[in-house]
């Protein structure tokens, strides 16, 4: 029923969004900036102790600290034992130093746990998400994109919590820690020490604004160069075939120039911002020396206050110009959230209320079914037929005749829409009843069969993790496959896929057999799913079928008349109405399609010669 | 697939392989690294202002030569800007320079390398030798050149200012480097262990995420999406257990080197504190020196890791560059018909399209088996072959030969009666057409493909062509006509669309000698009328080789070749392997059920 309904008109705001995905990482972030602020405080009392080092130790001026600092002064012998035993101030530095240090650590390691935690939850969440979407959106949306998505975009929103979010938050910290002690040693250096600062911050957010769309331009350029690549490799070919070797080669030589061009007016454009930025430090310090010197002079200020100062504008320099560049990022994130939204949004299966849970061995009857696929021209006409519990119904048609489509309705990876025919289990419309109680009294083989990269075993019993080896080896040997995983040197753990072996097409498909023999279904469907296997192993599957598992229903999608004319009863599908049925006996001698592809089928040896 | 585990190390982390590269951009690479000097000279002299307004104006309470003081402060400050200006230019310059010179020499290369490589080396593993190989050594030979060259002479610059100024003093302050030396060495080796660890679970979650999604139907049929999710949230895990370790080595990293520095200052103003009476301006120069130098420290560390991480990158990259062709020209025929990139038309002989098979022994360079022995076929100008056989049973050998993609191992492919050896690669690829079973079309317009085949063709011949195969509908149906887009791997294509343009593509070409591997995928039925009359026009007054799927174009072939397990075991025309009761009779008894049943439904 919610097949293709739009997104219900509810939005998730982007902050909503975020927010969500922060549940069970907010506390670590806040502690992280908790260690940060300490780690601010402690950097910034370290020149103090210089200060009071050169001025009141070693200088022997008169202290100009707060009652708190001289109380602790006083308490280790005051400022002029101090200055004698100059130890006390160096382990006072490294002291502060261990805070900072530690409280440094901390902040990396609770930053990186909150933003650890915040991209597990946001995988977690998206992954657990699609795998319950319905069918028909996984259908409408393309792999690769949602791929994008539940990557590069979540690691841009990481970025942006943990990098810019925490970033922005450490460099206002450090600005106003820095304001906060300037101001108390000189108010009037202290102005002059930020006045810079702004200008810093514009020029950089500007200049990286110019910059992003060069980089974009530099990507995009690469995106080619690389795709050039590609296809030159993937057609090598049709290159050598057609001789171009040296069309290719001038191809690649234009396209790696251009690529090459970008950069180097990036280069250009990038070295220009860095030299501009620390020209406009490097005279940001040389403001606060030389005002430094003239403050001393008048005698407003002292040598320790002038290091300190210096220390501190040093201080400011690096985070400020990153402050544009940061800020520049910032802006990914929205489209990168928006764009998770999108996934978050998409309304996931659902089942209507008080869903039924009936037994499953019944009759299997479809009632004037109709069904297109959104947008496409109507696929199924009008079929109906009733199929009795634990007999066998055959299916043939030519491709696109809609026999697939029939069997995804009846698994309801497809909902029928309502006002367009009913399906009922033993006299329950499917609609009623719970999804997954359906589907796990189903067993489907499909068309293009599906095996996971895991070892055979993991494949086979995936469904059941409590099946034995000996059920595995049961299910295997009904499918024909025993004794093939047995030739395998690794035979059960044998690993499938890119990193284990490839199997061959039938191989893949009697695997995808014995993976749906085990769940023991009273409804079996075969779509097409012996094509790749010869005759003489399709026979021999089929009789293992009905020894074992005789009181099935089952539903043979196939091409083969030796196959279907097993069947109690054959339905033939042409252009999506049901053109012939009845049992296959009758239907050989009924003067239909049936009738002619049978004898095409016995009769081949005399024809070809023909 | 050959992986390159086995190692071979080249000395010096092999940067003898590239320094070729970086020959033509000597200049600038001279004015980086001078640049650079001059640099770390101009930030080892910053503290010295502070120590000289220190000591000088404020301890001796006079404002002489200030106005001078700024002027070259002033000037110092720009040409800071000017000499960083210069080297990040030049480093980046030097670094794009040298990535777009391996990539070009690795992709030249690549154009003349046999079939055996492309046969044993995965597209992937082939393409990052091609782009991220190249961009780590540039990167290498720029950036972290710059980086070692800065902190290098930084470190040893501060370390001589120090031990002039007051030696005891420095020399404590140097006695704390070996201690960070070894704790470095020791975070870093641990650090590119956990971050490759980390980049391999990512990898994983990707394709986690790509099964989840690509086998949705398969999920929801088997009802397992709670399974897969929980598996899903296992590697999950994983990864952040793996990142939350290596956060905690950076953090141990950034830590040592933020309290070596803490411990450079507290001896400076431990042992160095008596000198603040005097000379103020000498403390606090110090006290900088000693801060600074350890984070040089780090970079030079990296610089050295990311030297020995890179190695493995050259090697790879050398070893693409060193791989010979197994089936190259010879000098003399380099001479005179000239090579790939470099042709001599003149001296080329028109070719007739004759093909002899001499008692040919091959076996596939990767392969233990000998697939034929002492076969001989000869194969008249005008003559239509059909191979046959199931998938995997290796039909492609004979077409692999007769293009030279392979040579044989013993015997000779006779090309107009002259072994292929005699004359050149692209002689004998100009004279080919080659039609593939998957069309390969390439980036750009329907025309860009086209003219692939003959890149002199006329509007007029395009436009024959296209109407020879009845692919003028396809290109009409698009927006821009010959002009339009066909996506990357010609995508906004069907197959079928596709394979008539590259029918199209092998008419331009002309060819005296047809390959064509038949196309298996089904298309709709005027797609496949129209594909099988292309395929009779166009081996028309050729020699063709046709890997056969079509009982149309195997019944009306001159000789059919029958292949399994590599091998041929049958020949003759249609009727004679018919009567003969064999694999071929199987094979096509087979295909005939498949296509007879689907045409009857297409009729009905």
């Amino acid at each position: 029923m919610q097949k293709n309904e739009p997104n219900n008109g509810q939005k998730t705001g982007r902050a909503a969004l975020v927010w969500r995905f922060l549940r069970g990482s907010r506390r670590l972030f806040a502690v992280g900036m908790l260690m940060a602020a300490l780690t601010t405080l402690a950097e910034m009392i370290s020149p103090q102790i210089i200060r009071a080092a050169v001025d009141n130790a070693i200088g022997g001026n008169a202290p100009t600290f707060g009652p708190a600092v001289m109380r602790l002064v006083n308490a280790v012998g005051g400022f002029a034992y101090l200055g004698e035993h100059l130890w006390i101030m160096a382990l006072a530095v490294l002291l502060v130093a261990a805070v900072k240090v530690i409280a440094q650590y901390g902040f990396l390691v609770f930053n990186t746990r909150g933003a650890e935690s915040l991209v597990k939850t946001m995988r977690d969440t998206l992954y657990t998400h699609i795998e319950h979407l319905p069918f028909s959106w996984h259908m409408k949306n393309h792999t690769g994109d949602i791929i994008q998505r539940c990557t590069s975009d979540i690691e841009t929103t990481r970025n942006f919590v943990a990098g810019q979010m925490t970033g922005l938050f450490r460099i206002l910290l450090l600005v106003v820690l820095s304001m906060v002690f300037m101001f108390s040693m000189n108010p009037l250096l202290a102005v002059i020490a930020l006045l810079p600062m702004p200008l810093t911050v514009i020029y950089s957010l500007w200049f990286h604004r110019k910059l992003g769309g060069g980089f974009k331009a530099c990507d995009e350029a690469e995106g080619r160069l690389s795709a050039m690549v590609q296809e030159n490799l993937t057609g090598v070919r049709v290159v050598r075939a057609f001789g171009r070797e040296r069309y290719e080669r001038d191809r690649f030589e234009a396209h790696n120039e251009m690529y090459t061009g970008l950069w180097v007016k990036m280069a250009k454009l990038m070295a220009r911002f860095w030299s501009t930025s620390d020209i406009l430090s490097g005279l940001q310090i040389m403001l606060v020396v030389v005002f430094g010197v003239l403050f001393c002079l008048q005698g407003r200020m002292s040598a320790g206050e002038y290091i300190a100062f210096v220390s501190y504008s040093s201080m400011l320099i690096w985070p400020v110009r990153q402050l544009g560049r940061m800020i520049s990022d910032m802006s990914k994130a929205g489209v990168a959230l928006d764009r998770i939204g999108y996934i978050m949004d998409s309304p996931v299966e659902r089942d209507c209320e008080d869903a039924l849970e009936p037994d499953m061995s019944g009759d299997i009857a479809f009632e004037h079914v109709n069904f297109a696929y959104d947008g496409c021209p109507q696929m199924l006409h009008d079929i109906t037929f009733t199929m009795k519990a634990g007999t066998t119904l055959g299916i043939l048609g030519g491709t696109g005749s809609g026999k697939s489509t029939l069997m995804l309705l009846l698994d309801r990876l497809y909902d029928l829409p309502e006002g367009c025919g009913r399906i009922t289990v033993g006299g329950v419309d499917i609609a009623r009843i719970r999804r997954e109680h359906l589907r796990k009294n189903i067993g489907i083989v499909l068309q293009e069969p599906f095996l996971f990269s895991r070892t055979l075993q993991e494949n086979l019993s995936i469904t059941d993790e409590g099946l034995t080896l000996s059920d595995i080896r049961e299910a295997a040997r009904a499918a024909c496959l025993d004794e093939t995983i047995e030739g395998f040197a690794k035979g059960y753990d044998t690993f499938v896929g890119e990193r284990g072996v490839t199997l061959s097409g039938g191989q893949k498909q009697r695997a995808a057999i014995a993976r749906m023999l085990t769940k023991h279904t009273p409804i079996m469907i075969f779509d097409d799913s012996l094509s790749a296997v010869d005759a003489e192993t399709d026979a021999k599957i089929r009789k293992a079928l009905e020894a074992r598992f005789g009181s099935a229903s089952i539903i043979l999608i196939s091409h083969r008349i030796t196959t279907l004319s097993k069947a109690d009863q054959v339905i033939v599908l042409d252009k999506g109405r049901i053109a012939e049925m009845g049992a296959p006996q009758q239907l050989q001698t009924a003067g239909g399609l049936y009738q002619r592809i049978y004898e095409i089928q016995t009769m081949t040896g005399k024809e070809a010669q023909a | 697939m050959k992986r390159d585990n086995e190692k071979r190390s080249l000395p010096f982390f092999g940067i003898g392989k590239v320094l070729p590269f970086m020959k033509k951009f000597r200049g600038l690479v001279a004015a980086m690294v001078a640049c650079g000097l001059l640099s770390t000279g101009i930030d080892l002299l910053i503290p010295q202002f502070q120590r000289y307004a220190l000591n000088h104006f404020i301890a001796k309470g006079t404002l002489d030569g200030l106005p001078l003081f700024i002027a070259v402060y002033v000037v110092v400050v720009f040409l800071t800007g000017v000499v960083n200006y210069i080297s990040c230019n030049n480093a980046m310059k030097v670094e794009v320079g040298v990535n777009r010179d391996l990539r070009n020499a690795a992709f030249r290369h690549l154009q003349t390398l046999s079939f055996s490589y492309f046969n044993q080396n995965s597209v992937g593993y082939i393409h990052a030798r091609v782009i991220s190989d190249t961009s780590r050594i540039g990167s290498l030979v720029s950036w972290s050149l710059m980086d070692s060259v800065w902190h290098l002479s930084y470190l040893i610059g501060a370390v001589l200012v120090m031990l002039a100024v007051n030696a005891r003093l420095a020399l404590l302050v140097i006695a704390i480097l070996p201690l960070l030396v070894v704790l470095f060495s020791v975070f870093q080796t641990k650090l590119i262990r956990v971050n490759r660890e980390v980049r391999e679970l990512n990898s994983q979650i990707t394709s986690d995420f790509n099964e989840g999604i690509t086998g949705a139907k398969t999920i929801k049929a088997l009802v397992i999406e709670d399974k897969m999710a929980r598996d899903f949230l296992k590697d999950t895990g994983a990864i952040r257990r793996r990142s939350v370790h290596a956060a905690h080595l950076r953090g141990l990293f950034a830590a040592t080197m933020n309290m070596a520095s803490s411990l450079a200052l507290a001896v400076v103003l431990w042992r160095g504190g008596y000198i603040a009476a005097s000379e103020v301006g000498t403390f606090s120069m110090f006290m900088s020196y000693a801060q600074g130098m350890m984070e040089p420290v780090r970079w030079i560390i990296d610089a050295i890791s990311e030297l020995i991480t890179t190695q493995v990158n050259i090697e790879r990259f050398s070893r693409l560059l060193e791989t010979t062709s197994d089936v190259a020209d010879t000098p003399e025929v380099i001479a005179k018909y000239g090579d790939a990139f470099h042709p001599k038309r003149e001296n080329w002989e028109p070719i007739r399209g004759d093909i002899e098979f001499r008692d040919v022994d091959f076996k596939y360079p990767d392969g233990d088996e000998y697939v034929l022995e002492n076969f001989s076929l000869k194969i008249p100008f005008g003559s239509n072959i059909a191979i046959v056989g199931e998938t995997g049973a290796g039909k492609s050998t004979l077409v692999n030969l007769v293009c030279r993609f392979f040579e044989p191992t013993r015997g000779q492919v006779l090309i107009d009666g002259r072994d292929a050896r005699e004359r050149s690669q692209l002689w004998l690829h100009s004279a080919i057409g080659y039609v593939l079973q998957t069309p390969h079309l390439f980036s750009g317009t329907v025309r860009e493909n086209l003219l692939y085949g003959n890149p002199d063709a006329t509007e007029e011949e395009i436009r024959r062509a296209l109407a020879l195969v009845s692919a003028q509908e396809v290109v009409d149906r698009m927006d821009k006509g010959l002009d339009s887009d066909v996506g990357e791997g010609g995508d906004m294509l069907s197959t079928g669309e596709k394979q008539l343009i590259s029918f199209a593509r092998a008419i331009l070409a002309d060819p005296r000698i047809l390959v064509l591997d038949e196309a298996t995928a089904s298309v709709d039925t005027l797609t496949e009328q129209k594909i099988q009359s292309a395929i009779e026009t166009i081996i028309k007054g050729r020699t063709s080789l046709v890997i056969a799927h079509r009982l149309s174009t195997v019944r009306h072939a001159d000789l059919i070749l029958v292949v399994r397990d590599g091998k041929i075991i049958e020949q003759g025309r249609h009727e004679e392997l018919i009567a003969a009761r064999g694999h071929y009779y199987n094979l096509y008894t087979r295909q005939y059920e498949d296509e007879a049943t689907s045409s009857l439904f297409s009729a009905g």
